[in-house]
């Protein structure tokens, strides 16, 4: 909390500036923007069909917004294609898990060290000898994020046979080998109980304190995005309703209509 | 051990051991390899051939195993490639006298670029659309090798006969003995800069291309780039054992090289289990002798009793000789518990 009031006076991390997307007739996002310092959790709430996973797309760069831009430390990530978005810095989870089934917990997260290294076939191929530099490499990090994570038992193990909130982790894992100045976290408690969401917000704020990462958090898990967020925006509708403290945002009239309605509706 | 923990310490050896997984064992290896250098010492001239000709198809399964298994594209088309390595390294010797073991290289080498472009439209493509638009090649080449202004090269619907190369330095071997022990070589090697590519970063970029592409993306992996790559790769190695068998068979004709000999090629690739490299040459197996077999048991029907084998295959092993290989393995590691 402290590292975030600090660098409040900086300039910012993330800044996304008056971003719309339109499909067609239906406006997606209208107007959105918020920033974020370096070494907060900001998390982004919102009812279903609020913008969130929208907003999220336009940060991995899956979708283009129809006006306003996304600059990280100072400039625009807008021109950038999607596989050129890991190398600035930039690391995701998926909503439903996206993992490469048929490998290995090992091999998924070697594969998020792909933007972090470099190679060529013909190399590769030779197993040249600054290739095998490389990949011991990749397996020193592999397994120090294994270790952190407690994953070691598993890393030899087919992913498609893990239980869902394992899974969940090795996403955690293969993005954080990727060392992202900022990770975005779809929705991570989706599918957990009680006990594991409780486990994973304690994980997301040593990720944060321990890796020194900025944490960008989609969630609808509200007692985890209070407990965890140091900053929150709240969207609905495409548009930002608050922002602010989550004391300040949960107390927000706008908020609590949108949530709960009101009576004179 | 209590049944629980066994169904912990297998469970992962029927999905896919990482390490083991596109390769064998050292000591299986090794009585592979003894066993493709000794036989053919105690063959007779025809087997040799007979032997040759597994070595080559093994690697044009291999080659397709590496792109359908590899990057999950599929391809009906390996035959074009194919048939261009052949017809590259037939003209090259024939016509402008260079020795085969340079018109190889040179075959690898254009096939892959002749992949590589192809793959750049077949982009926009996945599943059964690119599975098309390959057949689309395959069926166009034959007649491509047949044009007019190429016959001068090509000897147009004739084909072209190609010299046996002799064994060198007066090594005293026939030359179909030379000529098997010179494709082990090559084959082999290509083996194991297959499996280095598969195991290496860019095999890996393969491989979660093949599992989700959006996954892939978001972890830096250009997936146009590798797509296309992966069937450069591909083409490449289908090229050079194209090459191979002109040179085994000695001569080239437009017609070897039509859509059957894809779909063949196909077939051994899921015989041997797809994205496993060893089971090439077991797939390379099944469409070179399993036709034999079926004529020895019944001449009129011949096609009706392969496809009656085909079928058993399919339905009591899916996953091919793979399946056999990890059932075998299991079956020695239960031995060796009790």
């Amino acid at each position: 909390m402290t590292q975030a009031q600090l660098a409040q006076g900086t300039s910012p991390l993330l800044a996304v500036r008056d971003v719309s997307v339109v499909f067609g007739g239906i406006v997606a996002l209208n107007g959105v923007s918020f920033e974020m310092h370096k070494g907060q959790i900001l998390g982004l709430i919102g009812p279903n069909g609020a913008g969130k996973t929208t907003l999220f797309n336009c940060l991995s760069r899956l979708y283009q917004p129809s006006s306003g831009d996304i600059l990280l430390e100072g400039a625009s990530i807008l021109t950038r294609p999607p596989h050129r978005i890991a190398e600035i810095g930039i690391g995701r989870t998926f909503q439903n898990v996206a993992l490469f089934p048929n490998l290995s917990v090992m091999d998924n997260v070697r594969v998020g060290t792909h933007a972090r290294t470099s190679s060529d076939i013909i190399s590769d191929s030779l197993r040249l000898a600054w290739v095998r530099r490389g990949e011991s490499g990749v397996n020193k990090k592999v397994h120090e994020i294994l270790a952190y994570l407690d994953l070691e038992d598993v890393a030899h193990t087919t992913v498609s046979g893990l239980p869902f909130g394992t899974q969940k982790r090795v996403e955690l894992a293969r993005a954080l080998a990727a060392d992202p100045k900022i990770l975005l976290l779809d929705e991570p408690a989706g599918g957990l109980n009680h006990e594991e969401v409780y486990i994973l917000g304690d994980l997301i704020r040593r990720i944060r304190d321990e890796r020194g990462m900025t944490v960008l958090l989609v969630e609808h898990h509200m007692g985890l995005v209070m407990s965890i967020a140091d900053h929150v925006v709240a969207l609905n509708f495409g548009k930002k309703l608050a922002e602010g403290t989550p004391a300040q945002v949960q107390a927000d009239p706008d908020v609590i209509k949108a949530y709960l309605g009101s009576k004179d509706q | 051990m209590s049944a629980v923990e066994d169904v912990v310490t297998e469970a992962p050896a029927v999905e896919a051991v990482p390490k083991r997984a596109m390769t064998l064992g050292s000591g299986t290896s090794i009585v592979v390899l003894l066993l493709l250098i000794a036989v053919p010492l105690f063959a007779k001239n025809f087997v040799i051939f007979q032997l040759t000709q597994l070595l080559y198809l093994g690697l044009a399964v291999l080659a397709l195993n590496i792109l359908t298994g590899g990057s999950g594209q599929f391809s009906l088309g390996q035959s074009a490639f194919y048939g261009i390595g052949a017809y590259i390294t037939a003209v090259m010797m024939e016509q402008f006298n260079i020795p085969y073991f340079l018109c190889l290289p040179v075959a690898g080498v254009l096939c892959f670029g002749v992949g590589f472009l192809f793959g750049q439209p077949a982009l926009r493509l996945s599943g059964v659309y690119l599975a098309l638009a390959t057949f689309a090649l395959a069926t166009a080449m034959p007649q491509l090798l047949k044009l007019n202004f190429l016959e001068k090269w090509t000897g147009g619907v004739q084909g072209l006969v190609v010299t046996k190369p002799d064994a060198p330095f007066g090594l005293p071997m026939s030359q179909d003995m030379w000529l098997y022990y010179f494709t082990l070589v090559v084959v082999l090697a290509i083996y194991i800069f297959s499996v280095n590519l598969l195991r290496s970063r860019s095999g890996r970029a393969f491989m979660a291309i093949r599992d989700n592409e959006i996954a892939a993306s978001a972890m830096g992996v250009n997936v146009a780039l590798y797509k296309t790559l992966a069937f450069g790769v591909s083409a490449g190695i289908t090229g050079v054992a194209g090459g191979l068998s002109a040179i085994a068979v000695q001569f080239v004709a437009p017609d070897s090289f039509t859509i059957t000999l894809a779909i063949q090629l196909f077939l051994g690739m899921v015989v041997g289990g797809v994205g496993w490299l060893p089971g090439s040459i077991i797939g390379a197996a099944f469409i070179i002798f399993v036709p034999n077999i079926a004529e020895g048991i019944s001449k009129g029907l011949s096609g009706a009793v392969f496809g009656v084998l085909l079928f058993l295959v399919i339905y009591l092993v899916p996953h091919g000789a793979r399946q056999v290989a990890i059932l075998g393995q299991q079956f020695a590691g239960r031995l060796r518990k009790n």
